[in-house]
């Protein structure tokens, strides 16, 4: 009887010490998009987990649409699968609104906020506060092939015209070589080709919408630059450009089809990568285009991480976003594998150190995203905030919608003038219903 | 042999089933195939076919990334476990309609298949609030519960095809012989029903092994199947497709054999009462 009584009292201080030992340990869901910054993130996490011993983490890596998809439902009902959410710039400044994330005041001192750089903390904050921490930030620039340019006389500026990317193109364009002057976006999307064309257009003098949020589709500065991406992309463009984002675009400028590509900046670590390019040691970098205007059409994005109100974890989940977008972790990422490696575009003191600066891409990635004003995007005063994008619930459908009709234009089904109908009726239509428009 | 068929005419159409076959293989083939070149030829324009530098480094790099094996055993036991409880369910529902069918069995079927009909993200937010409140999120057993009910419509209208054909008579006899109903079940209608039942139950386990919808809405880590382990693989930015089509043919893999196996009872159950 005693013995059983020992063995049962046992069981239960067993029990008891299994029962806190499994309560100490904290799991965080991390959910996350697949991209190289990502990846490498994850495996690095033993630096984390090594300083927060009771902090289990656990991925969840899904496609960018899926994702979004998952996280809004989850966020919208606040499910509470969440701990972390890796989201963009568009939607940030909106769930903040919704008050849907937690904002980020508990950041210490070894921090630095201030460090961040302006426009991209800018673009994360409502009211002053921080509602996302950047992991990478990107904006767009001119990636070029130094060979084509030598071959036809041509020398790309720092800071080139849409006039001389267009001469330029037309130059290099050998079609029986396979040789395409320019490859730009047209898969439709507000992601995709209306991430490029909103932007260009802002160099244009062209704006998504006036302060009274009237569609602007019907103004000559839309006309223009249509007309300009049309022609010149039948000139100068690849055949089928009009199914062509960016992973298409990428494959076709490491194949060598490509004399230029204005995209991402994050591109070019991919383009100068021997591993994965026929081009990498050809390749030279330029500021996206302008038209005298003062704008330049260069974009502004960063994937960050943020906290959900959902989540039952936050000050935990608030030490890892800290860690990942610590000064430390851009460190930890040199050791491990090189300053080239390094998540770009977040904060100034990465592009202070001398030992990043001898990065090719480097410097031209900072003056990209220093170029880029999501408050005052384009020449005449609009709204809205973003750059690529207007930051309302409503722009993922009407984007994607006015990318469809742009994408039909380019592949030569509907002329300029239909599309910019089509547009102007169609946004037109959407923000009356969504009563913008009174 | 009653009467010989012409050469010319069989080559022919021996020619001709083996285009359709290789028509509707390629994109599989084509997926494998992808699988081991690198991201750079994966991309290549023309296409290469065979004449490549065969690689398993997608493979590997898929292997370090990602604990297949946790995926793989969540989609064993949701396909399974769903389509097992879609049985008992669907069996005696079938039963019923086939051979004691009321005046609304025909509406019932119908309202049945309709259910399959709406768009399934017109019921994403309600089942997902209902998840939420009880606790069924990323869960197997809720996952076990979507799936069952989704496919459940199918089974029945499978079953009820099947039991069809049997002649009625049978069961007839069997019951004047004093069989009880559960007799008649297991030892009448089960084996002369067992092609159909093994079709059905193949057919729903590839459904449930396909399901992309609710199973990746519904699930993040614990109960994710192989779905999310392939969505994981696609990338915005960045050259994926042959590490999506290394991590694709991992995931058809286990099904493809299953099928592979089972051909001679998936044939023989879905041409069930073609001839008579």
């Amino acid at each position: 009887m005693t013995s059983m009584l020992k063995t049962a009292g046992l069981g239960v201080g067993l029990a008891m010490m299994l029962a806190t030992g499994a309560m100490a340990e904290t799991k965080l869901t991390i959910a996350t998009v697949n991209n190289g910054d990502m990846i490498r993130m994850q495996g690095l996490t033993a630096d984390f987990t090594a300083q927060n011993p009771d902090i289990k983490l656990e991925w969840v890596t899904l496609e960018e649409n899926v994702l979004r998809q998952k996280v809004t439902t989850d966020i919208a009902t606040k499910g509470g699968q969440f701990d972390v959410l890796t989201i963009g710039t568009y939607e940030v400044p909106i769930w903040a609104k919704k008050g849907w994330l937690v904002p980020l005041d508990n950041l210490d001192k070894d921090y630095d906020v201030d460090d961040l750089l302006p426009a991209i903390r800018g673009g994360l904050s409502m009211d002053g506060k921080l509602y996302a921490a950047p992991f990478y930030g990107e904006s767009s620039m001119v990636m070029y092939r130094k060979d084509l340019f030598d071959k036809a006389g041509l020398k790309m500026p720092d800071a080139p015209t849409w006039t001389f990317i267009a001469d330029a193109a037309r130059k290099i364009t050998d079609k029986s070589a396979e040789t395409y002057g320019v490859c730009l976006r047209g898969k439709a999307g507000w992601g995709e080709n209306m991430a490029f064309l909103s932007a260009t257009a802002n160099s244009f003098g062209a704006r998504w919408f006036d302060e009274k949020w009237h569609a602007q589709f019907d103004q000559p500065e839309w006309k223009n630059t249509l007309d300009f991406y049309v022609k010149l992309m039948k000139d100068a463009g690849p055949p089928g450009a009009s199914s062509n984002g960016f992973n298409e675009n990428l494959a076709l400028f490491n194949a060598g089809k490509c004399g230029m590509w204005i995209d991402a900046t994050v591109a070019a670590s991919f383009v100068t990568n021997p591993k994965d390019s026929k081009v990498a040691d050809k390749v030279g970098f330029a500021l996206a285009p302008d038209n005298g205007l003062g704008k330049r059409g260069n974009w502004l994005w960063a994937w960050s991480l943020a906290v959900p109100s959902g989540s039952k974890k936050t000050a935990e989940a608030q030490k890892f976003v800290a860690w990942a977008t610590s000064k430390g972790y851009l460190n930890l990422v040199a050791s491990k594998e090189g300053w080239a490696n390094v998540p770009p575009g977040t904060r100034t003191s990465l592009y202070m150190n001398p030992e990043y600066a001898k990065v090719p891409f480097a410097k031209m990635t900072l003056d990209s995203i220093n170029a880029a004003d999501p408050v005052h995007p384009t020449v005449k005063p609009v709204p809205y905030v973003g750059v690529q994008f207007v930051a309302i619930p409503e722009f993922q459908g009407i984007g994607t919608s006015v990318g469809q009709i742009f994408s039909k234009a380019l592949a030569g089904d509907i002329s300029v003038d239909d599309a910019l109908k089509q547009a102007q009726e169609t946004t037109t239509r959407e923000m009356t219903k969504a009563g913008y428009i009174k | 042999m009653a009467r010989a068929i012409p050469l010319q005419r069989r080559l022919f159409m021996t020619i001709l089933a083996w285009a359709a076959g290789l028509l509707i293989f390629f994109p599989v083939l084509w997926t494998v195939l992808t699988s081991f070149k690198t991201e750079l030829e994966a991309f290549s324009t023309p296409p290469k076919l065979f004449f490549f530098d065969w690689t398993l480094e997608n493979y590997s790099i898929v292997q370090e990334r990602s604990n297949y094996l946790r995926f793989a055993s969540n989609s064993i036991i949701l396909s399974v476990g769903s389509t097992l409880i879609a049985l008992a369910f669907g069996i005696p529902a079938a039963w019923a309609m086939a051979f004691q069918p009321g005046k609304r069995t025909k509406d019932l079927l119908m309202w049945m298949l309709s259910t399959k009909m709406m768009p399934p993200v017109g019921a994403l937010i309600p089942l997902y609030l209902g998840f939420r409140d009880m606790g069924l999120l990323d869960t197997r057993g809720g996952l076990i519960a979507v799936l069952f009910l989704i496919n459940l419509p199918i089974v029945v209208w499978m079953l009820y095809t099947y039991f069809k054909e049997i002649p009625v008579d049978i069961l007839e006899a069997a019951r004047m012989d004093g069989a009880s109903l559960w007799k008649e079940l297991v030892f009448v209608l089960a084996p002369m029903a067992v092609p159909g039942i093994a079709s059905t139950m193949l057919l729903n386990v590839i459904l449930a092994w396909n399901e992309a919808f609710w199973t990746l809405n519904l699930s993040t880590s614990e109960a994710a199947p192989l779905t999310v382990f392939i969505a994981s693989y696609s990338s915005p930015e960045g050259l994926f497709w042959a590490k999506l089509s290394a991590a694709s043919t991992m995931a058809i893999a286990p099904i493809l054999v299953l099928g592979w196996f089972a051909q001679r009872q998936l044939v023989r159950g879905l041409t069930f009462g073609a001839v008579k």
